[in-house]
C-alpha cells in the first residue's frame, strides 16, 4: 500500500520560490500564468499488513505532526491500495 | 552558573556560542550532544545556529524530534533559560516553545550582513542590562528568517510585550526598508509568555568582539549572566 501526502503553503503565506518559478517559466515564453505555488509531495510505502483505515489514520498523524507545519501549511492524504 | 550549548548534526555556530560563554561571560559551559537527555546540571541552554539535519523538510523541523528536545521542554517548563539563535529560533518555533514560524526570506536570498535591531523590552532575562529602544548592530545569516504568525498571535505578542527585538534603521526607526527578510512587524526576536525562552534570528554570539565588526551582542549575554547571578 502506498500513501501520498501533499503539503502546500496556506493561502496568504508568501511563497517567494513559487514567484521565482513563475518568473522563470514566463521568461521561457509561457504566458497566462496567474500564480505558481510550490509545495511538497511525499510517497510513503506501507506494509501490506496495515489495513486502509489504520494507514489513513497514521499517515494523517504523520502529515499533521511532522510533514507539515500547521501554522503555515495545509496537507492532503491519499491512500492507494 | 553553568551553560550548555546543544549540538545537533549540522549545528555550526555551537563553537561561537561556547566561545562567548567561556571567554566573555567567563562561566563553565559544555557542549550537549542532541542524544543527551539530562540537563539537570545546567542553568541555561543555548540552541545555536546552523543547519540541523541539513534543514531537511523545514528548517528546524527534524531537530525537534531529537531526544534532547523533550528535556529542553521540561527545562523551559521549570523556568530555566533557553536561548535559541537563528536555527535555534527555528527549532523553538517548530517545537512549539515559541509561537509562529520562520519561512523563506521574501526576496529568496540567503542574507548574510550586519543589521540593526532595536531592543523592544528590557523586561526579559536576556535584555535586562539593555535599555528599551537601544539599537544593536548584529549580523544575520539566514535564508528562512521571515517571521510569520496569525493576527491573534501578533496581538498577543504585542500586548504581552513579548517582541524583544525588531529590525530597524541605524537611528532606531522601524521601517520596511530596514526589514531584511519580510518578517511580520519587523520581528527579529520574541520570548514566550513566561519570558524564559528567547528566540532571535540575528547572531549576537558573532558580535562580541570588535575584531569581528561589532561587540554589541555582548549585552545580551551580559544580561543572561546577570539574571543567573541574581537568581543564585
Amino acid at each position: 500500500m502506498k500513501a501520498k501526502v501533499y503539503v502546500n503553503l496556506k493561502a496568504g503565506v508568501l511563497d517567494p520560490q513559487g514567484k521565482a518559478i513563475q518568473h522563470s517559466v514566463e521568461l521561457l515564453g509561457f504566458s497566462g500564468i496567474s500564480d505558481v505555488r510550490q509545495g511538497k509531495y511525499f510517497e510513503i510505502a506501507l506494509d501490506d499488513s496495515v489495513d486502509t483505515q489504520r494507514a489513513r489514520e497514521s499517515v494523517e498523524k504523520m502529515a499533521r505532526e511532522v510533514l507539515s507545519n500547521p501554522i503555515i501549511e495545509d496537507y492532503r492524504v491519499e491512500i492507494e491500495a | 552558573m553553568k551553560f550548555g550549548v546543544i549540538v545537533f548534526p549540522g549545528s555550526n555556530c555551537d563553537h561561537d556560542a561556547y566561545h562567548v560563554i567561556s571567554k566573555h561571560v567567563g562561566q563553565p559551559v559544555d557542549f550537549i550532544w542532541h542524544r543527551e537527555t539530562d540537563l539537570s546540571s545546567y542553568d541555561a541552554v543555548i540552541i545555536p545556529g546552523g543547519f540541523s539535519y541539513g534543514d531537511y523538510l523545514r528548517a528546524g523541523a527534524l531537530a525537534r524530534f531529537s531526544p534532547v528536545m523533550n528535556s529542553v521542554k521540561k527545562f523551559a517548563d521549570t523556568g530555566r533559560l533557553v536561548l535559541g539563535i537563528c536555527n535555534g529560533f527555528q527549532i523553538l518555533c517548530e517545537a512549539g516553545l515559541l509561537p509562529g514560524a520562520l519561512i523563506r526570506n521574501r526576496d529568496l536570498h540567503f542574507i548574510c550582513e550586519h543589521v540593526f535591531v532595536r531592543v523592544e523590552t528590557s523586561d526579559s532575562p536576556f535584555t535586562n542590562e539593555l535599555q528599551r529602544g537601544a539599537v544593536l548592530r548584529i549580523p544575520i545569516a539566514h535564508a528562512e528568517g521571515n517571521y510569520v504568525c496569525d493576527d491573534q498571535t501578533l496581538a498577543e505578542l504585542q500586548r504581552e510585550d513579548r517582541i524583544v527585538f525588531r529590525y530597524c534603521e541605524q537611528d532606531g526607526t522601524v521601517t520596511d526598508a530596514a526589514n531584511p527578510n519580510g518578517s511580520r512587524d519587523n520581528i527579529a526576536g520574541i520570548c514566550n509568555r513566561e519570558r524564559n525562552v528567547l528566540g532571535l534570528m540575528p547572531h549576537p554570539e558573532r558580535a562580541c568582539e570588535d575584531l569581528l565588526g561589532s561587540s554589541e551582542g555582548r549585552d545580551i549575554f551580559r544580561s543572561l549572566a546577570a539574571t543567573l547571578a541574581a537568581a543564585a
